[in-house]
């Protein structure tokens, strides 16, 4: 846990208008390390994660990626920092007019201008990986969901990138494929993948992170290991959450 | 049944007059061909640069595609060829046509291929946009595929409405299809050109109408 912080989140505000919906967040990632971050929905959760890669844009504050100031510097600047942060989306988003080996390949040859056989290559290794080699040349709408968002790992991955964000990544699947993307994860973490991960499989989190963020209202209520957010939790805010999720 | 047969069908009149049917169908179909190539490059032009939402160009865009989809071209193209002789600019026949209709149908292209660029999911932006490939080439390699699918089958439409309006050269003196056949027509004092000329607009229809069919029925994306 003295590892260096890959990812940094720093005084992180983000309004809509008068509305709040991030305040003040302060936040540390360190290499290899997994967070979790968990809270009712609404708690503003998914968008400290966009923010993450300003596809939402913050009001104030500062997200730092391996010592880098992502605030900071021209719009170029930006997409190149954005290759070092692998998004995961709760909808999948696979290009449907492209194979899968095409998804996985586009931005490694049009973004970190790679030759079509190292991204070829580099693509098959993480299909691979993500257990999805023999589906390279399938169309996304061929594919189950859980198989969509293995690939939609995979198409993130290829790009080297040195944090994993995942929003709400097993939401839109069916409980049968959810084992399926847990493990492509599980795995990640177990290779030293740095991963931020906003989600409500509770008891993925209680086996695998390091570090159990609860948000609320759009303020970090309490951070802790998992035994302490899930076995004693301080705030009375998080002991209303858990006790209404484990129903 | 004779008389009918003497003016719709004469051999004779039909014999005289074809080859000038014959070059009226060249005509047509080399303004159609520049007209759908023009409109639509600059209907997709239009589009995308729209897509950059950068205020005071959208302003103009909407506005071109708004006039240019109310006006008649036929309003347009006397316009040209009669009314602006007389500020010094000079324009052919052939040429005032292909203006006009290229710009009618890159108002429509426009407005179709916006649409599908508004259906385009925005996580397809998201997850370009995430994986560092920035705007542009988002828009390139993402968006525009997809809206390009999505606007095929508006798009045969208006193809082949707009390579139907090249009949609008005939006041104008452009030697395509219609005014052949109405030249023809008076020579003759027979209605054999016009029918000719029916032939003929069927004989280019018809087979884009089938094509349209055709690609229409492929939308599902799949391996191919």
């Amino acid at each position: 846990m003295a590892n260096r912080p890959m990812l940094e989140i720093a005084a992180l505000e983000k309004r809509f208008g008068s509305n709040t919906i991030l305040k003040n967040i302060d936040l540390k990632v360190a290499e290899g390390e997994l967070v979790f971050v968990i809270g009712p929905s609404g708690s503003g959760k998914s968008t400290m994660l966009r923010c993450c890669n300003r596809l939402e844009e913050p009001t104030s504050g500062d997200i730092i990626v391996d010592g880098r100031n992502i605030m900071q510097g021209t719009s170029r600047d930006l997409d190149r920092m954005r290759l070092q942060v692998g998004m995961v989306f709760q909808g999948f988003h696979l290009y449907p007019h492209m194979s899968v080996l095409k998804n996985v390949t586009l931005a490694q040859r049009k973004a970190l201008k790679r030759t079509k056989a190292e991204a070829d290559a580099r693509a098959m290794d993480m299909l691979e990986r993500v257990g999805m080699e023999h589906k390279a040349d399938a169309y996304p709408a061929e594919l189950s969901g859980g198989q969509q968002q293995r690939v939609a790992i995979a198409r993130a991955l290829a790009l080297d990138p040195k944090v994993m964000l995942f929003d709400e990544p097993t939401s839109a699947l069916d409980p049968e494929l959810v084992g399926s993307v847990l493990k492509v994860m599980k795995d990640l973490r177990a290779k030293g993948m740095t991963m931020l991960v906003v989600s409500h499989e509770m008891g993925f989190a209680r086996e695998t992170a390091d570090r159990v963020v609860f948000m609320d209202g759009g303020v970090i209520v309490e951070e802790g290991t998992p035994e302490q957010i899930f076995g004693a939790p301080q705030a009375e805010r998080t002991k209303a959450f858990l006790s209404r999720v484990s129903g | 049944m004779d008389r009918f047969l003497q003016t719709f069908f004469n051999p004779v009149v039909a014999a005289k007059y074809a080859p000038d049917i014959i070059a009226g169908i060249w005509v047509t179909l080399e303004i159609a061909a520049a007209v759908i190539i023009a409109g639509i490059g600059l209907g997709l032009l239009l589009a995308c640069l729209r897509a950059y939402r950068i205020k005071v160009l959208n302003f103009f865009i909407i506005c071109f595609a708004d006039i240019f989809r109310a006006l008649p071209p036929l309003v347009v193209i006397l316009i040209l060829y009669f009314g602006f002789p007389s500020i010094g600019i000079r324009l052919s026949g052939p040429m005032v046509l292909f203006i006009v209709l290229s710009l009618t149908l890159a108002a429509f292209a426009e407005e179709i291929f916006w649409a599908g660029f508004s259906s385009v999911e925005k996580g397809q932006w998201e997850a370009g946009i995430a994986t560092g490939l920035g705007f542009s080439r988002t828009l390139v390699y993402i968006a525009l595929p997809q809206a390009v699918r999505l606007a095929f089958p508006p798009l045969v439409n208006r193809v082949l409405a707009i390579t139907k309006m090249t009949a609008l050269g005939s006041p104008i003196g452009v030697s395509e299809i219609l005014s052949s056949a109405t030249t023809a027509q008076s020579f003759s004092g027979s209605a054999t050109p016009l029918t000719m000329s029916v032939a003929a607009y069927l004989a280019i229809f018809v087979p884009m109408v089938i094509v349209a069919r055709w690609l229409e029925g492929r939308t599902a994306w799949k391996k191919r």
